[in-house]
Order: structure tokens, then C-alpha cells, then sequence
């Protein structure tokens, strides 16, 4: 307090004399640059082997045997995908793969978001193993399983159904869906929960207007992983499956005898429904209301 | 509004051994500011948790206006209650925020936009209403908070440390708003704190808390100007009052530090029967003068540290080995070192008994 009148000896400098040392700034700026590069090459690397199958599914078939191959859609031609689509079992493979992920979805919601609520909130007895038992289901390969599942659905009359691959993909987006909900869940203050019950909410009130929509961000990113597994499991759902084949088993079976358009058309069709969920779900993945994460 | 009535509450969380609350019984009158004090851990959260309906005793009842509510969940109690940590939603907006309740509640349309209108305008929320908590300063969030409470006419406000995460000098100008707020809706209110300051300048009663029980029940004067024990008297004040060993001789006069000083008069006649008898004496900072060396009923002590605070001047003083603090007027010029006197107001001496702690009085 004594020293007000030495504090003005520190006034700021008009402009940043030769001494300062700028080093660190340029470091600093060259550091984003690097990261701005990294950005830009990882995308390219995610994104060019989707532009390119996009590509050759939108060329004509004569296009794909030329060299070299050009990177502009210099010829767009719908034939390759007609073609594609038009042989069998691949529209049906097409509905039956959005039902089988709609389905798997829903129910693993349904089963998950509960599950994982009470292994965030609740000390019950056996909560640990529980947990533990969750990953039990990852922990086996789906060729290990294949056999007695089969067999089972064929026992149980559920073989060769959409209702079979959502069983089984369900029980293996389970654990995901469970341990990325109970991770949100564990996010929301206990605080806001009460102060629902203090403002006339009962348990599950509190739970589905306060609690539920908190945790949105987490069950968005459950619902992504879920149906993007769901769109992209082959093994399982082609063991399980004869005629109701979902669309990746459809051209998994079909692959080996099949032209290179065929089989461009086919891994475009199944990137792209995939890219279209998450493009919409994105939006719930980032949703911090008020704030913007971007 | 109702009073709240709380007789023998036992509550012992699970996986612990120690009493949450010990048998604490409270009475809060109709309208009355009731604050509830302690340190960390003493059970204030807890008995505020059980009034709210949060957690359930083990043992006891608790009434509102009453009624028996003693296991009822929260939300039939009618009461509202502002968190610690705010809890607003922050995925609604300020608007909804404070309608919360009475939408629960399902009152009119025009009935809640009415009393949104009237609490926003009361807490200076107006131009937020239409925002997201998350677009909201520390101290705004808490008005939101404050403001979804008072809208419900509850019976019974609860508030759980809500000035304790604002910065010092919000914390400051919320505190005197709040009172005003709750003075005008004339609510029940149960309030709890550790800060005694909040403590003091909040409410009507204070009920001071200690390892599960209630250590003092009074007006704020009360608890701060006669402690019913060791522990009042430390808890509450700043600096805390000052406790020194001290002996009532036979002759009826008060010794400290060796030297000699008058009793009150009760202490010396016991003290006459007994003769002599050890005692702890308890004086507030503000209490001691400082005084010539020497001069007729001072007691000769030795100054270590002056810090002056602007208002006034606190000083540590060395009383025969025993630290003592002096609140001194600013005007007063000392330096560490000085040899001085002091004297002590003999009205606002404090006397504990040296084994249970507890005050001793007439």
C-alpha cells in the first residue's frame, strides 16, 4: 500500500522492445501449423478411399478400365448403381440391414440406457462383477459363437430372421451402450437430479426431463457406435442368416464372382447410410445447450 | 408457510460408523430465519437433506405445519429449496428454469408467466430469460436459482450454502438481497452455512452445530456474545475469542498469566468455598484496551504482530506464554515489541469450566 507511487514505474511499454524474446510466439504459431497439417491429412486419409469408391460407383463401367484413372467425375453414369441394385437380394439385403440397425438400435437403448444409469448411480450389491460380466460377451469372438447361436435359432425357430441378427447384435452393442451411457450419466450432477424431486418430479420424471436429456450427448454416441456396428457386422449376421441376408452378408456371399463395379457399387452402398447416421446425429454428439462445441 | 418441527433425529449414513446427526431436535417458528452453522462434517448438510426429504432418518420425525413428513419423498412436501452448486438445468432456459416448478405443479399458463415475470424482475433476470444457464455469469446462475425457489410459495425455503460458491464481494451484496427477498416472502427458511458471518448477519436464530449436534440455539447476539461452550465461542467471530488459562484464588480475584485481576462474583464465592479453583477464560478481541504499562487492572503483555485491517488494527499479543489478539482502533499506533497493558472489559468476560468446556454462569 505504501508503494503507490513507485507502481507507476511499471507502465507498460508503448511497443515491445528489441529484448523481448519472440521465440516462443513463432514456436507457438509453426506448433499450430503442424496440427492444421495433421488435421488435413487424416481427413484425407478417412476421406479418399470413400471419394474414390464413390467415384467408381458413379462412372461408367468402360471408365473403370482406363488408365490412368481420373480423379474428376469426368463421365457420371447411374448404370454401374442400377445394375447393382437390380440384382438379387441386394434391395431386400438393403431393407434388411436399416431394419436390423433401427431395431438393434432401439432395443439396445432401451435395455442399455437403464442398465447404464443404475451402474452410475446406484451401489448395488454385485455392481463391480456386473461390470466386469458386460465385457464377457466382447471377450469371445463371434466365430466361437456363430455355432451354438445357430443352433440355438434354428431350436428356437428364429433362424434366418431380421428379429435373429438383432438379438445378436444387440448383445454385442450392449456393452458400449451401457459403459457410454453410464460414463454420461456419471456426468450429470446428482444436485439437478434433486432438485427435480425438490421441484415435483418423482424418480422417473426426474430421470426423463431432467436427467435423460443431459445425457443426450452420451446416448448419441451410443446410438452411432451401435448402428454403425450394426450396419458393418458380416460374420454373425451371415451365419445367422439364408435368405434374409443383411446387405453386407448379401455381397460378402456374392463378392468372390462378382465384377469390380459390382463390388465398388457395393462398398459404396454400405459406406454410405452409415456416413448419412452419424452426419445426423452429430448434432446430439455436440449438444451443450448455450454453449457450442465446435 | 408452516413451521417445521424435528424431534431426535438419528441418521448414520451406510458404511459408517459415526452419527450423521445425533438426536437433534429443532424447532423453526413460522416465518422465522433459521440458519444452521457449523464446520464441515458436523451434520448441518445432512439434518437440511432429511428436512428436504433427500435422505431418510434412521430414528425421530419431522413435521411441517404439523404434518408428519418424516418419510414422505421430496416432492410431497411442498417445499423448494436452492442448491450449493446452483443445480439449475442446463438444458432449459432461464425462463423454463423458474417455471420449473409451478409446471410440475401445473398451474395456469398465465398464472406461471406472471409469477416468472414478477421473480425475474425481483432478481434482475429479465434481460436472461430467453438465454441458457450455460450463457449465464456464476452469480446470475445462482439468481436463476433463488428465482425458481421463491416462485413456488412453498411452505418451507431450504438453502443450502448458496452464497458459498459467488466471489467475496457478490457473496457480499447477495447476502443483504437475500435477506431482503426472504424478509419480503416472510417464508420459513432453513439455511445453512459455515461461514458465521452469513451466519450472523442472515438470521433470526442460529443453531450452531457440532459432530451431530446442536452445540447452541439463540439470536445471533446471543450465540456470539455468550457461547455455551469452548467451541462457540472459537467457531464463531473473527478473529475467534481468545481463551487463556486462568485460576479464581480463594481470595476471589481472577488470575492470568500470573497476575491478578477482579472475578465476577459468583465465580469468587464458589470459589471461596472450594478454595481456589482452575478456569478458562474466554474475551472477544474487541474487548481488550490497551493501556499504559503499569496503570491499575491491566495485566502486563508484550506485543508480537500489528496488522492493521484498515477499520481497525489487530494486534497478537503475548500474555506470560499465552497468545492473545487485541482489536485495537486504527488511531491506536503500536509496534511489535512495544511493552504494553491490557485491560479487559470485565462485562464481556466469558468463563468455561476447564474439564467440560461448557460456560459458566450465575
Amino acid at each position: 500500500m505504501s508503494h503507490a507511487t513507485t507502481s507507476q514505474a511499471t507502465e507498460p511499454a508503448a511497443r515491445p522492445g528489441p529484448e523481448v524474446d519472440r521465440r516462443p510466439l513463432a514456436r507457438r504459431r509453426r506448433n499450430r501449423i503442424l496440427l492444421q497439417a495433421a488435421c488435413i491429412l487424416i481427413t484425407l486419409f478417412m476421406a479418399l478411399p470413400i471419394y474414390l469408391i464413390a467415384l467408381a460407383a458413379m462412372s461408367s463401367r468402360q471408365s473403370l478400365q482406363k488408365f490412368p484413372l481420373s480423379f474428376i467425375p469426368d463421365n457420371f453414369s447411374t448404370e454401374t448403381m442400377q445394375t447393382f441394385l437390380q440384382s438379387t437380394g441386394i434391395l431386400g439385403g438393403l431393407i434388411n440391414s436399416v431394419q436390423v440397425g433401427v431395431f438393434t438400435l432401439v432395443l439396445s437403448l432401451i435395455v442399455g440406457v437403464p442398465a447404464g444409469y443404475a451402474v452410475a448411480r446406484f451401489a448395488f450389491r454385485g455392481r463391480d462383477p456386473y461390470q466386469l460380466f458386460l465385457l464377457f460377451t466382447r471377450a469371445l469372438p463371434i466365430v466361437v459363437l456363430s455355432v451354438p447361436l445357430a443352433q440355438l435359432f434354428l431350436q428356437t425357430g428364429l433362424y434366418d430372421s431380421v428379429l435373429a441378427v438383432v438379438l445378436l447384435h444387440t448383445a454385442l452393442a450392449l456393452p458400449t451402450t451401457i459403459l457410454i451411457t453410464a460414463s454420461v450419466f456419471l456426468g450429470v450432477p446428482r444436485d439437478v437430479e434433486e432438485a427435480a424431486r425438490i421441484f415435483g418430479c418423482s424418480p422417473l420424471q426426474a430421470f426423463l426431463k431432467v436427467v435423460m436429456p443431459m445425457a443426450v450427448p452420451g446416448i448419441a454416441a451410443a446410438s452411432i457406435f451401435t448402428f454403425v456396428m450394426s450396419w458393418n457386422e458380416v460374420l454373425g449376421a451371415s451365419i445367422l442368416t439364408l435368405n434374409q441376408r443383411t446387405l453386407p452378408a448379401q455381397v460378402l456371399s456374392s463378392l468372390a464372382e462378382s465384377p469390380l463395379a459390382y463390388r465398388f457399387a457395393g462398398g459404396f452402398l454400405l459406406v454410405l447410410p452409415a456416413l448419412v447416421f452419424i452426419f445426423f446425429m452429430r448434432r446430439y454428439l455436440t449438444n451443450m445447450w448455450g454453449s457450442t462445441i465446435r | 408457510m408452516a413451521d417445521i418441527s424435528i424431534k431426535g433425529l438419528h441418521k448414520t449414513y451406510p458404511g459408517s460408523t459415526e452419527l450423521a446427526t445425533n438426536n437433534v431436535s429443532l424447532d423453526v417458528a413460522e416465518g422465522e430465519f433459521m440458519v444452521l452453522l457449523g464446520p464441515s462434517g458436523c451434520g448441518k448438510t445432512t439434518l437440511l437433506r432429511m428436512v428436504a426429504g433427500l435422505d431418510f432418518p434412521d430414528e425421530g420425525s419431522i413435521s411441517i405445519g404439523g404434518r408428519d413428513v418424516t418419510y414422505l419423498p421430496p416432492q410431497d412436501r411442498n417445499l423448494s429449496m436452492v442448491f450449493q452448486s446452483y443445480a439449475v438445468f442446463p438444458h432449459r432456459m432461464v425462463r423454463t428454469n423458474i417455471a420449473f416448478g409451478l409446471m410440475m405443479k401445473k398451474v395456469p399458463r398465465e398464472e406461471i408467466e406472471r409469477k416468472v415475470r414478477w421473480a425475474a424482475d425481483l432478481l434482475q433476470l429479465s434481460p436472461y430469460l430467453d438465454r441458457y444457464p450455460a450463457q449465464l455469469s456464476g452469480g446470475q446462475r445462482q439468481r436463476v436459482a433463488v428465482a425458481r425457489a421463491i416462485v413456488m410459495d412453498a411452505d418451507v425455503l431450504l438453502m443450502d450454502e448458496p452464497l458459498s460458491n459467488l466471489d467475496a464481494l457478490l457473496r457480499l451484496d447477495f447476502r443483504a438481497e437475500l435477506k431482503k427477498i426472504v424478509q419480503q416472502l416472510g417464508s420459513t427458511t432453513l439455511y445453512v452455512t459455515h461461514d458465521q458471518v452469513e451466519a450472523m448477519s442472515l438470521s433470526d436464530r442460529v443453531a450452531v452445530m457440532k459432530k451431530g449436534q446442536i452445540a447452541q440455539l439463540g439470536s445471533p447476539l446471543t450465540v456470539y456474545e455468550e457461547p455455551a461452550d469452548r467451541f462457540v465461542g472459537g467457531f464463531i467471530g473473527s478473529p475467534p475469542m481468545n481463551f487463556l488459562d486462568g485460576r479464581i484464588t480463594q481470595q476471589g480475584a481472577l488470575e492470568v498469566a500470573g497476575q491478578n485481576t477482579e472475578a465476577p462474583e459468583f465465580l469468587a464465592r464458589a470459589a471461596a468455598r472450594t478454595g481456589g479453583s482452575p478456569v478458562m477464560v474466554g474475551i472477544r478481541a474487541e474487548n481488550i484496551a490497551i493501556a499504559e504499562r503499569g496503570t491499575e487492572g491491566s495485566l502486563d503483555a508484550v506485543v508480537e504482530v500489528v496488522e492493521p485491517l484498515g477499520h481497525a488494527t489487530l494486534l497478537t499479543v503475548d500474555l506470560g506464554g499465552q497468545t492473545v489478539k487485541v482489536q485495537v482502533p486504527s488511531t491506536v499506533r503500536v509496534s511489535s515489541g512495544d511493552k504494553v497493558g491490557l485491560r479487559f472489559d470485565p462485562a464481556a468476560l466469558r468463563f468455561f469450566d476447564t474439564e467440560t468446556q461448557l460456560g459458566l454462569t450465575a
